[in-house]
């Protein structure tokens, strides 16, 4: 039996990152021995309240660690609360919370970005240094940048999935995030590897010390990430970051994408029906507000998800039920992952000339709060980040300075499975610039 | 036979592997309390994933040989979406346009006689959702109860073409089917609810009607009775049939249209992302399948001597057949062991020869006697088939044989063995039985010795009269007679005695 | 083009209340975005041939389940041991 001991936690959480605080976290020993992490509230923690920002799970406790939890209990972690998120992770900016939006801590009339949102601002806000978010189409990586952190999306099969409530099991990894590359290296070493619970997990294991040395390195350069669309302010900064990449040793070669024109349709369709075979189960009866077991079921469970589901949440349910139902798969779903495969192709394609793919995480810097009020031009702001989930690749943020004061986030993504290498690039950048 | 009824079912059986298709919990839940065998997983908590038990797919494997069928390059399970209580993550992992295996066939007893190959259309594997109950009154208000320990166990889904053609077709196909899960070794059907049927019936030219909800061999047959009868009598009123679905209540043997209780189902089908495709067709070749009912049907009435008919009867059943050859084996033993020489026994055994084919077993007493003993007393095999009953029932044929005991006190003595194991008392050996109740025959049956001394004496006179002269042989010469005529029964000594006393009667 | 009709059909489907003041606001949402959506009917080509992983499996063997009493502490209702749930007739 490892000792125990417990770490004081009592932030100042004045830009409502947390949901839940552990004002006590215990912890044991080992390479992160009384590290305060934070975990969004989608990742399950056994004995502590878990609700992806949703009514629908309120009080729920689960019994059971998600894998990378486990792993970071068994590191030494001290677990030091749960962070807020859209609900269900659908959302670009934290706004579709149940329990309030987060702040942006570099200008509290933004948003921080989403889905973690929670986690970026409790980083960027000086409250911890590492937290663990998911990203499905760019939510680890939107709101590192628009907070001016550091978070990895690694390679799909790398982290294992066990515990984290789905919302599009094709798509989503948990990940490490953090204050520089190092502590999302760190992390990513403790998370990543083989879990037999998980049978999409892959036996990759990550055990790399981050590296400055891009000399010889070869960097393409989509124009599909720097055409309209994109703030010209925001490119002249990330084109900028670039500029200094080559500046130690690597070249950049212009290459295209065209499979990106349907990347976003393609990524929306995908999540939507997964979303809404996921998100089924909520119906007050095993976990959550309760059904009202007087009345006939459908009209109980329609009851309950109505008043726990946000609209958003409803929505994209909808919206995915829609294109699973009968007639339509084949318009939407199948020709989804046709979409997919083609984005796969082109970055193999891409990737057979150079080692990484770098462009803005984001078009623009963070939105004001209530900017995005329609759900087409909020999903819009995920062109960027969407292909490397399409892909399965791996993709990083790592701030790059400023545009209109707010923070820009250089977004690298490499090959499937060398999550080393996009690391790396990252880290020489920040070095650089340090 | 009726040649316009057309009968296709849907079989689910459950796998009898040691953990669920998706986790680890045990599928030995019928003696335990209600969500005693539940994890995140079959409960299906948000986050939970589900892996896949190899073994279950292994057992799916060995059925789809054994039943003929081609099993699939690549197979993948999907979603099956829906909501119901008992269903905790409002999907059932299935498999649907990519199954296990495909066609494939059973060959049953035609109505008409003869062979007859009900055809299969595809097999797969899918997990069961949990179990119901429902609760509740009009005015105290109804609710629903819901045990999950049945969430996740492994079940095999065998669907036939539409290729039987009446009730008693589909019970053959149905107890053909059961009999080859149970030689498998992948299927207990003693567990209470471990197969469901639904039947899709029509009438020649009419609608097609489902039939959901039977849970027992003898439902089927009666459920599908009563809708072929409900159906005619439409057509007759001149009516049409409705494309419905149906359920079966079993307490009333009656179907109850479903139709409007329940919303249309649009299942939104597509593969479980959180599970990978099976490439397993080249495991085919190496399962090596069992000795199947129809092979060892024939090798019973070759190497048993017995009748088809009693050959059928006992391979029909996987734990009859092995009891069966049990008890046979012991009975020859027993056999070979007592009576080596068969000239002063006068019944129907009459030769053994070293491979036994001449050897006749009295498979009555099991096919017909035991079997209708035991469903008397709804007593399954599983009870008689532990321990040692094979032998103590062949030790008890085997008084018979001996004369020790009639037919009918034996019946008497099968009885009282198998109440005693019903009754959980102790158990007697047929022969402390027989000691015990005095079941023990003939020396004391004293009408038949009399009659026969009787006869010895009126049939001889020469002798009695010898023996009025005092002339000692002529005794025993008559104690001769009355052995030949009781075959031996009667006891020597006592036999002296009654003679004596009888031809000191005689005297005039 | 869905109708207001095919969206209150389809919260049915999910059992998703929608209130009949969302209901057209929800339409136009759905329609704008379906729109978008049907850019993929001109989409070229052939999903994955194949995976990633095949025949991922585990051993038959027992794990430990949950305590019946983990199992019903998250249910709102419950009774005998047995979780409770809204009737189905």
């Amino acid at each position: 039996m490892l000792s125990e001991t417990s770490i004081v936690f009592e932030p100042d959480d004045k830009f409502n990152a947390f949901l839940t605080v552990c004002n006590r976290a215990t912890h044991t020993g080992g390479k992160l021995a009384g590290v305060a992490v934070a975990i969004k509230d989608n990742i399950s923690t056994r004995g502590i309240e878990t609700t992806c920002a949703s009514r629908i799970l309120k009080g729920y406790v689960p019994p059971y660690d998600a894998h990378a939890v486990d792993l970071l209990r068994h590191a030494g972690a001290a677990i030091v609360g749960k962070t807020n998120m859209d609900e269900f992770g659908m959302g670009t900016t934290t706004e579709n919370s149940a329990f309030g939006t987060t702040l942006n801590p570099h200008d509290t009339g933004r948003v921080p970005g989403g889905s973690s949102g929670g986690s970026a601002a409790a980083i960027a806000g000086g409250m911890v240094r590492m937290a663990l978010g998911t990203d499905t189409g760019g939510s680890i990586r939107c709101p590192a940048a628009f907070c001016g952190i550091v978070g990895l999306k690694p390679s799909y099969g790398r982290v294992s999935r066990y515990g984290l409530i789905a919302y599009a099991n094709s798509l989503e990894q948990i990940g490490p995030m953090g204050k520089t590359v190092s502590d999302v290296s760190t992390l990513m070493q403790v998370i990543a590897g083989y879990d037999c619970h998980d049978s999409t997990s892959h036996n990759k294991p990550y055990t790399h010390i981050p590296r400055a040395d891009i000399n010889g390195l070869k960097i393409g350069i989509p124009q599909e990430y720097f055409g309209a669309g994109v703030d010209p302010a925001v490119a002249a900064v990330v084109q900028s970051a670039i500029g200094r990449l080559e500046e130690l040793g690597a070249t950049t070669v212009p290459c295209s994408i065209p499979s990106m024109k349907y990347a976003l349709a393609a990524y929306y369709v995908t999540c939507t029906c997964e979303a809404s075979s996921n998100l089924a189960r909520f119906d007050g009866v095993r976990y959550g507000p309760s059904a009202d077991t007087k009345k006939p079921w459908h009209e109980a469970y329609q009851e309950v998800r109505r008043a726990g589901f946000g609209a958003e949440v409803r929505r994209r349910i909808m919206l995915g039920t829609f294109a699973l139902s009968s007639g339509y798969y084949g318009k939407y779903y199948a020709k989804a992952q046709v979409a997919r495969e083609n984005v796969r192709k082109d970055f193999r394609r891409i990737f057979a000339d150079v080692d990484v793919i770098a462009g803005p995480t984001m078009p623009t810097i963070a939105f004001r709060l209530g900017e995005k009020s329609d759900p087409l031009s909020m999903y819009l702001a995920d062109i960027l980040t969407v292909p490397a989930n399409l892909a399965d690749i791996p993709a990083i943020s790592v701030p790059c300075g400023k545009a209109g004061g707010m923070p820009v986030g250089l977004q690298i993504m490499g090959r499937h499975f060398e999550d080393e290498r996009v690391i790396d690039v990252a880290y020489a950048y920040e070095q650089a610039v340090v | 036979m009726e040649t316009d009824v057309i009968v296709g079912l849907e079989v689910h059986c459950q796998l009898d592997t040691k953990s669920k298709l998706f986790c680890g919990c045990s599928t030995d839940y019928r003696s335990d309390g209600p969500n005693t065998h539940v994890c995140p997983i079959c409960l299906g908590l948000p986050g939970a994933m589900p892996v896949l038990n190899k073994r279950a797919i292994e057992f799916a494997m060995r059925v789809a040989k054994a039943l003929n069928c081609t099993v699939l390059h690549e197979s993948e399970f999907s979603r099956k979406n829906y909501f119901y209580p008992d269903l905790d993550k409002a999907y059932q992992i299935t498999q649907y346009d990519k199954p296990l295996a495909e066609g494939g066939y059973l060959e049953i007893e035609g109505d008409e006689g003869g062979e007859k190959r009900i055809r299969l259309t595809r097999i797969h594997v899918e997990e069961d959702p949990g179990r119901l109950v429902h609760m509740g009154n009009a005015e105290r208000g109804k609710y629903s109860l819901v045990d999950y320990n049945r969430a996740g166990i492994p079940l095999i889904e065998i669907v036939s073409e539409p290729d039987m053609r009446s009730p008693k077709e589909a019970r053959k196909f149905l107890n053909k089917l059961r009999a080859t899960l149970e030689y498998l070794s992948v299927f207990d059907s003693d567990k209470e609810g471990s197969l469901r049927v639904d039947a899709n019936i029509s009438i020649r030219g009419s609608e097609r009607v489902e039939v959901k909800n039977i849970t027992s061999y003898k439902g089927v047959e009666k459920a599908l009775t009563f809708e072929i009868t409900r159906q005619k009598n439409v057509l007759r009123r001149g009516q049409k049939v409705e494309r419905e679905t149906r359920h079966f209540l079993e307490e009333r043997g009656v179907t109850q249209s479903a139709r409007s209780k329940e919303q249309e189902h649009d299942y939104r089908y597509f593969p479980e992302p959180d599970l990978r495709p099976l490439l397993v067709q080249s495991w085919v070749d190496g399962i090596v399948l069992p000795e199947l009912p129809d092979a060892r049907r024939e090798r019973f009435m070759k190497e048993y001597n017995i009748s088809l008919n009693h050959a059928r009867t006992l391979t029909g059943d996987f734990k009859l057949a092995n009891f069966f050859e049990k008890w046979a084996k012991r009975y020859k033993e027993n056999k070979t062991q007592k009576i080596p020489k068969l000239e002063i026994n006068q019944k129907p055994v009459l030769e053994i020869t070293e491979q036994g084919t001449l050897f006749i077993y009295p498979s009555t007493w099991v096919a017909d006697t035991l079997i209708g003993e035991l469903n008397y007393r709804e007593m399954g095999f599983d009870e008689i088939l532990s321990g040692n009953f094979y032998e103590q029932f062949a030790d008890l044929i085997g008084l018979i044989d001996e004369d020790k005991i009639t037919d009918k006190s034996a019946i008497e003595v099968l009885r009282l063995m198998l109440d005693q194991r019903l009754k959980h008392e102790t158990l007697e050996t047929p022969a402390g039985i027989v000691a015990r109740l005095n079941l023990i025959r003939t020396e004391g049956d004293t009408s038949t010795v009399t009659t026969a001394i009787e006869e010895a004496i009126n049939g001889n006179p020469k002798a009695l009269e010898d023996y009025r002269a005092g002339k000692a042989g002529a005794l025993n010469f008559l104690v001769g007679q009355v052995m030949k005529k009781t075959i031996g029964k009667a006891d020597p000594v006592e036999l002296n005695r009654q003679l004596a006393e009888a031809l000191k009667k005689r005297e005039v | 083009m869905v109708s207001e009709k095919d969206v209150q059909h389809i919260a049915e489907l999910a059992d998703i209340g929608i209130s009949s003041g969302e209901l057209g606001t929800f339409t136009h949402q759905f329609n704008e975005i379906l729109e978008y959506f049907d850019t993929l009917d001109t989409v070229k080509g052939d999903a994955a041939a194949t995976r990633d992983l095949y025949n991922v499996m585990r051993e038959d063997e027992t794990e430990p389940s949950l305590p019946q009493e983990e199992v019903l502490r998250n249910a709102a209702a419950q009774e005998d041991g047995f979780i409770k749930a809204p009737r189905v007739m």
